[in-house]
């Protein structure tokens, strides 16, 4: 454990230099968006790969102030979240484009960095009992997860707007920006499926978790109680897309509540 | 290049969407084809020059004529015939005469004039219009001249302003839809339902994004299989449209039935089977063939004919400021036209004038030149002197000859000219070069 000042210090400039690029990336997103201009888009992506890499060295700057994994507090989850949003993004971009996306996904990411700047930040020991390997492997599978479901739920917005202006028939501002139905339906069912199944993993490694620190699976309480409330959202929306052939406004909408749901579980039961 | 008759005024009758509702339009447009247009009006016009344009919102008729109120009626007739009554002429269809006609031809080859202004396609179909008028011998020199000049002033509009640089036509519109809801079409299949002119020229251009088939329904099968057969797609009956829903994405209709031919209570059952499918419909039928409430349906999206307009419509301001350029260049270029026409009137009595003094020089020249003992290089001098004097005491009245009050055809003068210099014995109209720009 580093406890000196100056290393508080310097984690403190960190989330400080975290929140700055990542602000910068968004504006840059944003002023792509409205004038289409391909150099801002560059720079634009440069800024949030510059993010995740602060938003890296950030957490493992807190590992070290703390000394163990850090995704026990608010501000540290929130941070991960973000962390594994931008994440998700990249590992995504790199295998196809979606118009815009940058944008969406990058307003996402900032809001969350908001919310963990004005969530306490000291540090708390963490209980002896919840002192295990288990604490990094259920808590990264989860929140990896939902950095592809926060991805699921940009597009899913996105769809809901596109698909707004189509059915009115009077195409506007969204129209031309914002990518086909048909290329953010695969999205959202490529974000849904890999975050679902990190999710099932994330459901797992939890319970042999509290197996270890209470010695039961499943305790009923109000936490577990809420992620396998979304574990159920989410496996209904998988059942009905690939068996019922649920696609479409629906189904965008449904991602977009199942991840409301996650962030109000999240800001509930960790506060 | 004949001769070009004086004093002949060029007139365009026609209609378009503006000024006529489609169902009038309907059947005016060419039923079979150009050639039997043409024929039967060649019959009418016989040596009048004339040229006829129909597309799907225009049927434009141009002649050259000295006035005559007996041929313009009866060219009238054969042109909108029962569908427009004489006494709704003044409502439903244009005249324009002289500068006004060029003008217009000019902003319709521009598509300033069109449904979608800045639509490429209207060049193509005025250019295929003057092959078959060509072809039957419908146009001579001075519609000849006016047709190409339209070419270049399209072309001239085309590359000067940003008309058409986001010119979206109503199908490619439709394709720009196509895309943004099914991304890629390269497996895409389409079904026309009915073998109209719009719906052919729509499934054009999905072909030309590489769709990946046609389905052709209509109520005549032979004319499915006509249509499927052009584009490498398959025909079926009416009957058997709610089966083929099942397996087509994009619906392309344009029947001339009088009701409804697709309901939404036949459609969103449909949805399940397809698993949800998008499935996107385009009714370019007036009357409409497509319930309204389709649209209602979850991943099913309508456009009728007058929302893609309106999708059309939001690039319409950016156009409208290139439209004012585009007819800034048409003005000039009608005016360059009228004045090259207009130098039309005094160019045979300017030929005839330097040929008279020509003829004079040549024949003096034959009667004094054997009677002197010249050399080649004296006598050749002499030839050049007389030239001189003609050219010289030519130049006054020439130049009156081209001075605008002559240009514009005030014939008093042109005739005292011909009076003073005695040019009335000496046919006008004998062969000569009129392409001479008399300016």
């Amino acid at each position: 454990m580093l406890q000196q000042p100056w290393f508080h210090q310097v984690n403190t400039y960190l989330f400080l230099g975290v929140l700055l690029v990542t602000v910068a990336a968004s504006a840059y997103y944003v002023s792509y968006f409205v004038g289409q201009q391909n150099h801002r888009r560059d720079w634009a992506r440069r800024l949030l790969l510059g993010s995740l890499v602060l938003q890296s060295l950030y957490i493992v700057s807190r590992y070290f102030l703390i000394g163990n994994t850090p995704v026990t507090t608010y501000h540290e989850t929130v941070v991960f979240f973000a962390w594994a949003t931008t994440a998700a993004y990249f590992s995504f971009r790199w295998r196809y484009t979606v118009r815009n996306f940058g944008t969406f996904v990058s307003f996402l990411i900032v809001l969350l960095l908001i919310a963990a700047a004005f969530a306490p930040r000291q540090v708390i020991p963490l209980e002896p009992p919840l002192r295990s390997w288990w604490l990094p492997v259920h808590a990264g599978f989860s929140l990896i997860a939902y950095g592809f479901l926060g991805l699921a739920f940009c597009g899913g917005l996105m769809y809901l707007l596109q698909e707004r202006e189509l059915k009115s028939r009077r195409l506007g501002y969204f129209y031309s920006r914002l990518p086909s139905l048909d290329a953010l339906d695969q999205l959202n069912s490529h974000c849904l499926a890999i975050g679902f199944v990190f999710l099932c993993l994330g459901m797992v490694s939890g319970s042999f978790w509290s197996k270890q620190a209470w010695g039961t699976y499943f305790r009923w309480n109000p936490k577990e109680v809420c992620s396998l409330i979304i574990w159920l959202v989410y496996l209904v929306q998988i059942h009905l897309r690939f068996t019922a052939g649920w696609r479409g406004r629906r189904a965008a909408f449904m991602v977009v509540v199942g991840f409301v749901v996650v962030i109000l579980t999240l800001w509930r039961v960790t506060t | 290049m004949g001769n070009i008759p004086t004093g002949r005024t060029i007139t365009l009758l026609g209609v378009n969407h503006k000024t006529t509702p489609v169902e009038i339009r309907e059947c005016l447009a060419l039923r079979g084809g150009y050639e039997e247009a043409l024929t039967d009006l060649k019959a009418i016009a016989g040596e009048v020059e004339h040229y006829l344009l129909s597309t799907c919102n225009r049927v434009e008729l141009l002649f050259v004529s000295n006035g005559d109120a007996l041929l313009e009626e009866r060219l009238a007739g054969f042109l909108f015939g029962d569908a427009i009554l004489p006494e709704d002429r003044q409502r439903y269809s244009y005249r324009y005469v002289g500068a006004e006609a060029v003008n217009h031809l000019f902003q319709v080859a521009s598509s300033l004039d069109s449904l979608v202004v800045g639509e490429a396609q209207i060049l193509g179909q005025i250019k295929e219009a003057y092959r078959h008028a060509a072809a039957h011998q419908c146009t001579g020199p001075l519609l000849n001249k006016l047709l190409h000049k339209s070419f270049s002033v399209a072309k001239r509009v085309r590359s000067e302003t940003g008309i058409g640089s986001a010119a979206v036509s109503i199908s490619s519109a439709a394709v720009g839809l196509a895309k943004k809801i099914f991304g890629r079409l390269e497996e895409k299949q389409v079904l026309l339902i009915g073998a109209g002119e719009m719906a052919e020229l729509a499934a054009e251009h999905l072909i030309g994004q590489g769709i990946g088939g046609v389905m052709v329904a209509n109520r005549t099968v032979e004319r499915a299989v006509e249509l499927a057969g052009r584009f490498h797609g398959r025909a079926c009956s009416l009957d058997d449209l709610i089966t083929q829903l099942r397996e087509v994405d994009i619906v392309i209709s344009s029947t001339g039935a009088a009701g409804l031919i697709l309901r939404e209570e036949e459609v969103r059952p449909l949805m399940r089977s397809r698993r949800n499918r998008p499935l996107f419909f385009i009714d370019i039928a007036v009357p409409r063939d497509l319930d309204p409430a389709l649209n209602d349906i979850d991943n099913v999206f309508l456009y009728d004919i007058d929302d893609l307009s309106q999708v059309v419509e939001g690039n319409r301001a950016e156009r409208e400021k290139e439209a004012v350029t585009a007819r800034q260049i048409i003005d000039e270029e009608t005016h360059k036209f009228c004045r090259w026409q207009e130098g039309l009137a005094v160019t045979p009595t300017i030929a005839a004038l330097r040929r008279k003094a020509d003829d004079i020089c040549r024949r003096e020249l034959a009667r004094t030149l054997p009677k002197l003992e010249l050399n080649e290089g004296d006598r050749q001098r002499i030839e050049r002197l007389a030239q001189s004097i003609a050219s010289k005491m030519l130049y006054d009245p020439l130049q009156f000859l081209k001075s605008p009050s002559c240009r514009q055809g005030d014939t008093a003068k042109i005739d005292m000219v011909r009076t003073v210099f005695g040019l009335e014995n000496n046919g006008v109209s004998d062969d000569d070069d009129t392409s001479v720009d008399p300016a």
